[in-house]
């Protein structure tokens, strides 16, 4: 097994240099310094670092104004609250208005397990990308949550970083160049193509593995950008075979109807999506989460298989039609 | 001996042409609304003194620089009351007056709510209720950690102050010792629907703002003198953001308008718009 990462780090660590760079980074956090790993950053950048107590409207406001002002704010605070509780102000302050801001969801999906559906945050990619002007960008793994914080600071429009707490993999090269609106493809495959964002792209890559066993060859892309989505990227999979979405996110609205909404109109394919299917989620660790609702590396594999067999079993039965 | 108050003439000189100004934004606001069909009449001309008092005497602008680092910031919360804002700005030099007839016509800049992308002059895209003020905050927190010199603020209307947010905004701002904030309450008294007392009351109004650390003053929002020598004089206290509560009338300027609750969002027809403009036709009050 490979090492786990907190994206945390890299995030946290990612926006003390660039600050230390640049005097116009600034921090927005509602009493979630802690939880948004922003110690740092206080400690270095104390009078950068605007705590505006738990009121996620008028964080998100503040941080239009701050825009406003010449600076570049990040906005941090819990995914659920951030989007759910401001989503008018995200809306119209940050995406109607193109203020430059950069909103950093922390603790999205399921990662709050226990705490319950109050907490949990799976629903923020269907309101968020539904919203114009604003960049949706859901970071995989460190290197690309390191890289998506330089992108979005470089951007200048709203942005909003979809980020977790949960442990997970390595998946791309120091190397690697990761550009707004342009998926990254982890693993190349002829039968099927997984595509996942965030946590769920380290499942989709261990899925993948399984499947050499079925005689499946899968790919696997990484759809960190929801908005602009990479068409390209889509188009190309749904050319090659059928495609498997799986997100930590409810199916409805969020990556898998993205997806789902280009491969209707420009290549139809047979499709599956994984995720939470349209329900507030029982009690549960997000590792229980993860199994109760089919997202582990084994779900992945069987939905793929049954997938890949309704291809063939589809096109025997209209081979025998004629 | 001293020679007669120079600043004192410049304060009077300005303090005409504010009246002057209020008055075109009055007469040009019920044209634009009732040429839109559609509009906030009774609020656009409660706030026309407001406006016309910061464009004209206060605010450190430049029209033709409308995003200049270094202008003070105006935030229009009550967005809904775009024909006055749109007026003032064009009287103020931001684009041609002549672009007023477009109010709300098809693919207008001139939407019903303000656009900061499309109309010079417009600090932040307000509309739903309650919005400014957050901005304000951030702008105003934003000069502070700049060290810059600008000044914000803020106008709201009243019912909108029976939003949440501005609330958190207000104990933010007070945390944060933002004496180069000013929100002015435009207090009309009256929201859509009814008197604010009677919907969800607002008083002790002053009181409510001076427990959430604001130093307040309370003015006549129709006079101008009164007006601008205040808003020229922020903040009240340093360390603390300053709140103008200015006592107003919906609609004020025409008399069948003053103080009726059906101006809120009525257009004036055709012979209405006719009295109207023959009443704000006569010598300007100064």
């Amino acid at each position: 097994m490979s090492n786990l990462y907190d994206c945390r780090k890299a995030f946290s660590e990612t926006l003390v240099a660039l600050a230390a760079a640049d005097p116009r980074i600034v921090v927005v956090a509602s009493d979630s310094i802690g939880s948004s790993n922003l110690r740092e950053f206080e400690k270095r950048f104390p009078e950068r670092l605007v705590n505006v107590g738990i009121a996620e409207q008028n964080m998100v406001g503040v941080g239009a104004g701050l825009a406003n002002g010449g600076l570049i704010p990040f906005v941090c605070g819990a995914s659920c609250f951030l989007t759910g509780r401001a989503l008018e102000q995200v809306k119209v302050d940050l995406g109607y208005s193109r203020y430059n801001v950069k909103l950093c969801g922390m603790s999205s999906g399921v990662a709050y397990g226990e705490l319950g559906p109050t907490h949990h945050s799976i629903e923020d990619l269907a309101w968020t990308r539904a919203i114009a002007n604003l960049t949706v960008i859901v970071p995989a793994d460190p290197v690309e949550t390191a890289a998506a914080v330089r992108a979005a600071a470089a951007y200048d429009g709203p942005v909003f970083l979809r980020l977790s707490r949960m442990p997970v993999p390595a998946l791309h090269p120091e190397s690697y160049e990761f550009k707004i609106g342009r998926a990254a493809r982890l693993r190349d495959g002829s039968n099927i193509t997984l595509i996942a964002n965030g946590t769920m792209v380290c499942r989709a890559m261990e899925a993948a593995s399984l499947l050499e066993a079925d005689g499946i060859q899968a790919a696997v892309v990484n759809m960190s950008s929801v908005r602009p989505l990479d068409r390209s990227a889509i188009v190309e999979a749904a050319a090659a075979g059928p495609i498997l979405t799986i997100e930590e996110h409810t199916v409805v609205g969020g990556l898998g109807s993205a997806v789902a909404e280009v491969v209707v109109t420009s290549q139809p394919v047979r499709m599956r999506m994984l995720g939470i299917p349209g329900e507030f989620a029982p009690t549960g660790s997000p590792a229980f989460l993860f199994e109760h609702f089919g997202l582990t590396p084994e779900h992945i594999r069987q939905a793929a298989v049954e997938l890949v067999k309704e291809g063939v079993c589809g096109a025997h039965e209209a081979h025998l039609g004629n | 001996m001293r020679p007669p108050n120079s600043l004192q003439t410049e304060l009077r000189t300005g303090i005409a042409a504010a009246a002057r100004l209020a008055r075109t934004v009055r007469r040009n606001s019920l044209q634009m609304v009732h040429a839109a069909r559609l509009g906030h009449p009774g609020g656009d001309l409660s706030a026309a003194d407001i406006l016309a008092a910061l464009f004209s005497g206060v605010l450190r602008i430049d029209p033709l620089n409308p995003r200049l680092p270094d202008r003070d910031r105006f935030i229009m919360s009550k967005g809904h009351c775009s024909a006055a804002l749109y007026a003032t700005l064009a009287e103020a030099g931001f684009f041609p007056r002549e672009r007023l007839a477009e109010y709300m016509k098809p693919l207008s800049m001139l939407n019903g709510h303000p656009d900061r992308n499309k109309v010079p002059g417009v600090e932040a895209n307000t509309g739903p209720l309650g919005h400014g003020l957050p901005i304000g905050v951030g702008a105003a927190k934003a000069a502070k950690i700049t060290g810059a010199a600008w000044k914000t603020f803020v106008l709201t209307g009243d019912g909108e102050l029976q939003e949440g947010s501005n609330w958190e905004a207000a104990m933010a701002a007070a945390q944060f010792r933002l004496d180069n904030l000013t929100v002015i309450v435009d207090r009309n008294r009256l929201q859509q629907g009814d008197e604010t007392e009677r919907t969800v009351g607002l008083e002790p109004l002053a009181e409510r703002w001076r427990s959430f650390g604001w130093a307040v003053v309370e003015l006549d929002g129709h006079d101008m003198m009164a007006l601008v020598e205040t808003l020229r004089g922020v903040p009240f206290q340093a360390g603390q953001p300053s709140c103008v509560i200015a006592h107003t009338h919906k609609g004020h300027g025409v008399s069948f308008m003053e103080d009726r609750v059906e101006w809120h969002h009525r257009v004036p027809t055709e012979p209405e718009l006719a009295a109207a403009l023959v009443e704000l036709d006569g010598p300007v009050n100064e």
